[in-house]
């Protein structure tokens, strides 16, 4: 128990970093990166098996690929919380000469990110061949991978999709993050996406869903119950509904925050309805 | 005249080949990739020797340079290899930022380059990849001039850290460089002394350029001739030593005007030493189906074309 509210606290506390990176800046992408705290906070504090510090090749570690780079602010918070860049670092979201770039790159040398993202369906390339470096390398960790949903709309998701399947990429779990949003509107008006795990079930992965991606019980269930069933000849994907905005009430239940800064006003409120835990930076 | 014999005619793909066999034998982290063109890339070898550091993407150009830009996080040295086309304008996107923004080790290895892949016709000829590829930051871009120059240039490429692009060709060609020559990666090299014009040539090209200066010193015009085989980086002092001497330039590609090895050269003489220039390439366009002899002859991309456009850059002297 009292590590799930260790981990809460953290979620809380994400939550305040996104929404004061976005609002200093008056830029970001605040919609996906609070719908995928949970996630965060799981992968980097529970979940994958991390070594001190950073290296590139992050051989027998768990290494996680963001493709959806445009949240970057939830991992950048996370990556400093975690210790891998200092928390003043934050202060430099979006800034001239910082290595927080709008969207993560490994151009400036930010500790955790290990490729560039943001021209979105690139990720899951990336992550099967990293995924296959480790088998050649007898290393047997495990490589995560986060996609929006609305990004499966490029094609090489789907190269990949094949790909991964029809070679036993069984060391991969990649999560979509299945907020139903995009741009321009619900991801069922723009282009349907239709019943994303059984599209991945018949491209041949194992499939699990968290029905509510921001249950951080949920979310944990749900990463160990993928990472049980890695190493059986299947690449693992795991669907999960989470809420865009989620932890700010205006924020949910709309696309509208999916690239919009709140302003002073809507700051106070959004801090309000989350208060401070850790500690601001 | 220095002479140059060739050694008996044979494909820079081969010459691919040959390179990743040996990589094969002597490196490790040495992994290939390919998108179904294995037959046309001439690695099988390397795929028998060592089927486990080969991956058969299929027909999945994209997912091939993002897979490669993954295996380089965990240190392996992958060549992605397919027609130049589809190994540039069709992922343009993915090498931008999966390989070159993120710094990858990543090896693009391009064969088809130009009009000489012949009759498959414009679809499969791209005349516009040395441009794309240079103008990406960081990217090393090499064009070999023939069999042992490309087997060389494999080799050299995996002991060279950061993103390349190496461009080849399907036709068989005369293999005239030496078969031990070391390849320094930005070095040019100097094939005939002169003193007139220089011809700066690259890939098929150079064989081209010799063939033409053999004429142009019977006809009494002393003319020196370079081979560019690194287009990016660009020997910017050898190209400058020679023009200090001859003042005139004439540049030998096979790819589009706009964008090729002649612009960058341009851009060097416009800098340093402006000097009168000549393109021999292709001008702005598509190609076509025909022969490769046919082809680079209706395009003037042979030694007729290049010893015309000296004798019009003289007269600009």
């Amino acid at each position: 128990m009292a590590r799930i509210q260790e981990l809460q606290d953290l979620v809380v506390q994400v939550r305040r970093d996104i929404l004061r990176m976005v609002h200093r800046v008056n830029s970001g992408h605040p919609g996906g990166s609070l719908g995928c705290t949970e996630f965060f906070v799981a992968l980097y504090n529970e979940v994958m098996e991390l070594k001190d510090g950073f290296d590139m090749d992050g051989k027998g570690e768990d290494i996680f690929f963001l493709s959806n780079g445009h949240i970057s602010p939830v991992f950048y918070s996370v990556l400093a919380r975690r210790g891998y860049f200092s928390l003043e670092e934050l202060n430099t979201f979006r800034l001239i000469d910082s290595r927080l770039q709008g969207h993560p790159t490994t151009h400036e040398g930010l500790p955790g990110v290990r490729v560039a993202s943001g021209s979105l369906g690139q990720g899951m390339s990336v992550a099967i061949g990293a995924a296959q470096a480790k088998k050649l390398n007898g290393d047997s960790y495990l490589v995560y991978s986060l996609h929006g949903d609305g990004e499966l709309q490029e094609g090489q998701n789907w190269e990949a999709i094949m790909y991964a399947a029809g070679n036993q990429v069984d060391n991969l779990i990649a999560t979509v993050d299945r907020n139903g949003q995009q741009i321009d509107g619900a991801t069922e008006d723009v282009l349907p996406l239709g019943d994303v795990a059984e599209k991945f079930r018949v491209f041949g992965w194992d499939v699990l869903e968290i029905e509510n991606g921001n249950d951080l019980n949920q979310v944990i269930a749900g990463l160990n119950e993928a990472k049980s069933r890695t190493g059986k000849g299947k690449p693992i994907c795991i669907v999960m509904t989470t809420e865009m905005g989620n932890g700010v009430d205006f924020m949910m239940h709309t696309h509208a925050w999916h690239g919009k800064a709140p302003n002073d006003e809507q700051l106070k409120t959004a801090l309000a309805q989350n208060p401070e835990t850790l500690g601001d930076y | 005249m220095t002479t140059y014999t060739d050694q008996g005619k044979q494909d820079t793909r081969s010459g691919y080949g040959a390179g990743m066999t040996e990589l094969g034998r002597t490196n490790a982290n040495v992994v290939a990739l390919c998108a179904d063109l294995v037959g046309s890339l001439k690695i099988d070898t390397f795929i028998k020797e060592n089927p486990d550091r080969f991956f058969q993407v299929g027909i999945a150009e994209a997912n091939m340079m993002g897979m490669a830009a993954g295996l380089t996080i965990g240190g392996k040295i992958p060549f992605a290899s397919t027609f130049a086309n589809f190994a540039t304008g069709r992922v343009y996107d993915q090498i931008r930022q999966s390989i070159a923004y993120s710094g990858k080790n990543v090896k693009i290895c391009a064969s088809h380059a130009g009009l000489t892949l012949g009759e498959d016709g414009a679809t499969h000829q791209i005349l516009e990849d040395i441009g794309m590829m240079k103008m990406l930051p960081g990217m090393t871009v090499i064009n070999p001039c023939d069999f042992n120059q490309t087997k060389a240039a494999t080799i050299a490429i995996a002991e060279h850290p950061g993103p390349v692009y190496l461009r080849f060709g399907r036709p068989k060609v005369p293999n005239f460089t030496p078969v031990d020559q070391k390849f320094d990666i930005g070095k040019a090299l100097l094939l005939n002394e002169g003193t007139d014009v220089t011809i700066i040539a690259t890939g098929h090209l150079v064989w081209q350029s010799l063939l033409a200066a053999e004429n142009l010193e019977n006809q009494g015009i002393s003319t020196e001739v370079i081979n560019i085989h690194t287009i990016k980086p660009l020997d910017e002092e050898a190209i400058l030593d020679s023009v200090k001497k001859t003042g005139c330039v004439v540049t030998a590609e096979e790819h589009n005007y706009l964008g090729g090895l002649g612009e960058s050269v341009a851009r060097t003489l416009t800098g340093h030493r402006p000097a009168p220039q000549e393109f021999v390439a292709t001008h702005d366009t598509f190609g076509e189906s025909g022969t490769p002899e046919q082809l680079m002859d209706k395009y003037g991309l042979n030694n007729k074309a290049i010893e015309a456009a000296v004798l019009r850059v003289l007269k600009r002297k």
